[in-house]
């Protein structure tokens, strides 16, 4: 259907013209990320994070919810990270919360890039009435703002389902699924013309046989950058259900500490060891992947990738002009 | 001094050597030790490889060659408008610039930025293969007149929307479709208005990067026709990129081959057409069918053009020539004049020392 | 036009499919929480409103699910969105007094952050490569960062520390509001803190995606022929930037989704009284009448923001409206 959005989305272009391998997709390339810094940093961040939520209950030193200790404390020995003004180690609640935190991030993540993935390409496969459907489905579920829908749906689930994090993963899905289809279902529109995908409906090879071998293959760039983009999405929905205390204040995880925070006005009262940890490690799992999905960008789109002769380039082989548009540098007697 | 109808009545004139021109031909633009490479240090692809071209005022330079042969980059690199990661190499681009002293030449790879904006599009303009990528697909096209004249004279809002409607009609478009954007026009219609633009402010040189590749032959003609028309009515002169040989034949004055890089032959029009002396020329030349007069046999040449990545060693053509000698393969035979004829050639066959191939020899 | 009509379709639908969420869910929801609600306030408010409740949500009524639906329908039409339990008010009237602030504080911070992250974000696309690069990965971190997280951090150093801002609400509490002066300066000031933390906390994706548009269209032929023509650079980057904006747009319904709902939450944080801060009083006290009239008020307001961003649209893309 001719959306408003006529003018391919950012992801598009790039994609259409370099991400995808023209050739027969059984030998689809590795996603072989550009291997620049940014990659490998945001790389470490998730491999870290994800250690974190395997080990996090663990290695944590105190029972997170026992108000056993002298409410208030700064961060010191006893307590690394201070305790809280109802007498609670904030770094038990830290490592406590972690696994819920990104679990629920991964399980929405992966349910919505499942439904994405499925709705996307068949919208864009079968075409038609099935397409006019899904798509107008995926812009009616992303116009609706999602998190107010959460916070009515979940307000009225028992309190023991409000906790239950693959429940709560899968309503989060149900909201988080439709910029993907949107972007997979443009991709598979102009991968279904393509020579190979023509030859393989030629041959008659059964439509489901075409859409898995030959066209899924080629979305996976996209699909991956998909799945990074919901799985950050879907951890901050997490959170924000948390701190609003729409699900279960009770379980720890990184939003509830948030929450207990606000609560008790922890900002005025100047207690910030309450809030800064597990703020920042939100801010830090957005962080690394981010920068995983730019390396997915610039795999997708080359024409971001820095091109060869950088201004880094340019200044240590002593030319002071970075290239500039319409100014080609001259090195004469440089070469 | 040529119409399209007259040269390309030429060829069948049988030869009476090269036409006659007025002594006093006037350089307009001078390239001279152009090297342009992708890239820098050690892994630099040498796109185009000490390249010298000349054009004179008034006339059609033709630049033909296969794709990736390294003609686009000549004259994006001469003219500062390569993309990164392209660098100029070395060499010497001196245009005769009308705002400078009489006589001074400007080197426009010494120029500054703000030089370099001066005489753009007032001195020397380009049109593009690809006009609907060229426009701006969210203005009208009256806005695209309007930016040009306002950036490079004083004339007042009426005076501007004056002469661009004189522009569009001169290429044969109703003055009242300035408002239209470039999506509402035809592809014939789109290049015409790329034509008015690049004439917008006379300049003295025209680059033209495969202007009529995308069109249909009737409207390729059709523009091609109207573009010696302006020429002869506007003296400006033409540099005209292609990889259609014949094309060129019946619209240059003058064509200069390329081959992975390097200019390999230089020869005024008829006399290449006739008399070919490279064999990639004579290749080219049966490839294409020309627009007029009789259709030769088709063979078009063996193999593919080089990678810049691997350009084989000596003249990069050996491997896909039928006359290649040993000494090809080891020597990169140098662009240099066939005496008395007014023509460039860089192939061992004219070294003196051999029989020439009777396909390349003088008729 | 019809591009036009086929969005509006959208968002009628959109709003069709809110309002009978928002009908279904309490009539569907296993474990009867409405009955559980009606037992907890039963007592503490009159029959009639509790009667009302039962009407408005379908508890122990002998009504088919259509005349319910018929009914819930027509209450909406009269703006009767129910009566809030917590507030002891009529939901309409509460929202009519939260919904200013939330529109005003948000709908400045967004127009605000729209024009200066593609400010930011076009010059970033055309120094491409230069050290202004260096913006790109505090802009990923800015991203990344929960806005009720960021207006914490900021309430506690500018607000309790340095105490340049007032710390919370909307308005100092000695002033009567209305439109005079001081209340207006008072409101201005107190309307700041949580704007400034709007705008950073959504700054980012607007610098980000104009950046990559504007790397991806400076590649362009036109561009490329806008400095062959030896126009002034400032014309130059307004012709990519003009192209470069226009996914920004069309992208505006996404972002309006997640800065609404993150918005909301910075009102929590800074006690300001708009619908975020009911949104709070709402969940604690499961008032799902006012639960259910700010989502709808919510999903209205968002549609009707896209609705403008179409008609930007349509205004800056020859293409579209011609089309259309």
């Amino acid at each position: 259907m001719s959306s408003l959005t006529a003018p391919p989305t950012p992801e598009l272009p790039g994609a259409m013209a370099a991400g995808l391998p023209a050739v027969r997709p059984r030998r689809v390339r590795a996603l072989a990320l550009p291997r620049s810094g940014k990659v490998l940093f945001g790389l470490g961040i998730m491999v870290a994070f994800l250690i974190l939520a395997v080990i996090g209950p663990y290695v944590a030193p105190y029972n997170p919810s026992a108000t056993a200790f002298t409410p208030g404390l700064h961060p010191g020995a006893a307590h690394w990270l201070g305790t809280t003004l109802l007498g609670q180690d904030v770094l038990s609640q830290l490592l406590v919360g972690a696994r819920p935190t990104i679990v629920v991030g991964l399980v929405a993540g992966v349910i919505a890039t499942v439904l994405s993935t499925v709705i996307g390409v068949t919208a864009g496969y079968i075409g038609g009435a099935t397409d006019e459907g899904l798509s107008l489905a995926s812009n009616v579920f992303l116009a609706i703002p999602g998190l107010p829908l959460l916070i009515v749906i979940d307000s009225y689930l028992p309190q023991g389902a409000r906790s239950n994090y693959v429940l709560i993963g899968a309503v989060i899905a149900l909201t988080g699924w439709a910029w993907g289809a949107r972007v997979l279902r443009a991709l598979t529109l102009s991968l279904r013309n393509r020579d190979f995908v023509e030859a393989s409906r030629i041959i008659g090879e059964k439509r489901w046989r075409i859409i898995f071998v030959e066209v899924v293959p080629n979305l996976f760039a996209v699909l991956a950058s998909s799945f990074l983009f919901t799985l950050l999405y879907s951890i901050g929905t997490y959170v924000a259900l948390a701190y609003i205390g729409v699900i279960d204040t009770a379980r720890w995880n990184w939003g509830t500490m948030l929450f207990w925070a606000q609560a008790n006005n922890a900002p005025i009262a100047n207690q910030w060891w309450w809030f800064v940890p597990p703020g920042l490690c939100i801010a830090l799992v957005g962080t690394g992947l981010a920068l995983l999905n730019f390396g997915i960008d610039e795999f997708i789109n080359p024409r971001l990738r820095a091109a060869g002769v950088t201004g880094r380039y340019m200044r240590k082989v002593k030319l002071s002009n970075r290239p500039r548009l319409g100014l080609t540098p001259v090195i004469e007697g440089f070469r | 001094m040529s119409g399209l109808e007259q040269v390309a009545a030429a060829p069948s004139a049988n030869g009476t050597g090269p036409p006659a021109r007025p002594a006093d031909r006037e350089v307009v633009l001078e390239m001279s030790h152009l090297s342009v490479d992708y890239g820098l240090g050690p892994t630099a692809l040498h796109a185009v490889v000490d390249a010298n071209l000349t054009l004179h005022k008034g006339e059609v330079l033709g630049l033909a060659g296969e794709s990736g042969s390294g003609k686009s980059t000549l004259v994006y690199g001469a003219t500062r408008l390569l993309r990164e990661p392209g660098v100029v190499a070395g060499g010497e681009v001196l245009l005769a610039s009308r705002s400078g002293a009489a006589g001074a030449r400007m080197d426009l790879l010494k120029a500054s930025e703000r030089q370099l904006r001066a005489i753009r599009w007032s001195d020397i303009s380009i049109v593009l293969q690809s006009a609907l990528n060229a426009l701006n697909p969210v203005v009208p096209i009256g806005k695209e007149f309007d930016d040009i004249l306002r950036a490079h004279s004083r004339l007042s809002r009426k005076e501007r929307r004056a002469k661009a409607e004189k522009l569009l009609s001169m290429v044969g478009i109703p003055p009242a479709r300035l408002g239209d954007h470039p999506h509402e026009l035809s592809g014939g219609q789109r290049q015409r208005v790329m034509i008015a633009l690049a004439l917008a402010l006379e300049p003295q040189v025209v680059i033209m990067d495969e202007p009529t590749t995308a069109l249909d032959v009737v409207t390729q003609r059709e523009i091609l026709e109207e573009l010696v028309g302006l020429r002869d009515e506007l003296g400006f002169a033409l540099l005209f990129i292609t990889h259609d040989l014949s094309l060129l034949i019946e619209l240059a004055d003058e064509i200069a081959v390329m081959y992975a890089g390097r200019i390999v032959e230089r020869a005024p029009a008829a006399a290449l057409y006739r008399a070919p002396r490279h064999p990639y020329t004579l290749g080219l030349l049966h490839s294409f069918p020309p627009l007029h007069g009789e259709v030769g046999p088709m063979t078009g040449i063996p193999g593919s053009p080089p990678d810049l990545a691997a350009v084989p060693s000596g003249c990069a053509f050996h491997p896909r020539c039928p006359y290649a000698l040993e000494r090809c393969a080891r020597q990169v035979p140098l662009l240099g004049e066939l005496e008395g004829s007014g023509r460039e050639v860089a192939c061992f066959l004219h070294g003196g020392e051999l029989s020439v191939p009777v396909e390349l020899a003088v008729s | 036009m019809t591009t036009l009509l086929r969005r509006l379709g959208v968002y009628l639908l959109t709003a069709w499919v809110a309002i009978t969420v928002n009908f279904l869910l309490p009539r569907l929801m296993p474990g009867n929480p409405v009955e559980i609600l009606i037992g907890k306030i039963q007592g503490r408010v009159t029959p009639q409103i509790v009667h009302a409740f039962e009407r408005q949500f379908g508890v122990g009524l002998h009504q088919s699910l259509w005349s319910q639906y018929v009914h819930y329908w027509s209450q909406l039409f009269h703006l009767n969105l129910g009566f809030s339990i917590s507030l002891s008010a009529p939901v309409s009237s509460v929202l009519k007094q939260s919904v200013p602030w939330t529109v005003g504080l948000i709908g400045v911070s967004t127009v605000v952050s729209f024009i200066l992250g593609t400010i930011i974000g076009t010059y970033l696309g055309w120094r491409r490569g230069t050290v202004f690069d260096a913006v790109l990965p505090v802009a990923t971190f800015l991203q990344a960062v929960p806005y009720f997280f960021f207006g914490t951090v900021l309430l506690l150093v500018f607000a309790s520390h340095l105490r340049w801002f007032p710390e919370l609400g909307a308005y100092s509490q000695s002033l009567n509001p209305g439109w005079h002066w001081s209340f207006v300066a008072s409101v201005l000031r107190y309307g700041q803190l949580p704007a400034i933390t709007v705008v950073i906390s959504s700054i980012a994706g607007w610098i980000m995606g104009m950046r990559n548009m504007m790397v991806t269209t400076v590649g362009e032929d036109f561009v490329l022929m806008a400095v062959a023509k030896g126009l002034p650079k400032r014309k130059v980057i307004a012709y990519a930037a003009r192209n470069a904006v226009l996914p920004s747009i069309s992208n505006f319904s996404l972002a309006m989704g997640l800065l609404v709902s993150g918005a909301l939450l910075v009102e929590l944080v800074f006690n300001y009284p708009g619908v975020g801060d009911l949104l709070l009083t709402a969940v604690q006290n499961e008032d799902y009448p006012l639960l259910q009239g700010i989502f709808l008020v919510i999903t209205f307001t968002v549609l009707s923001a896209n609705l403008l961003a179409d008609l930007a649209y349509l205004a800056l893309d020859p293409r579209i409206r011609r089309q259309a």
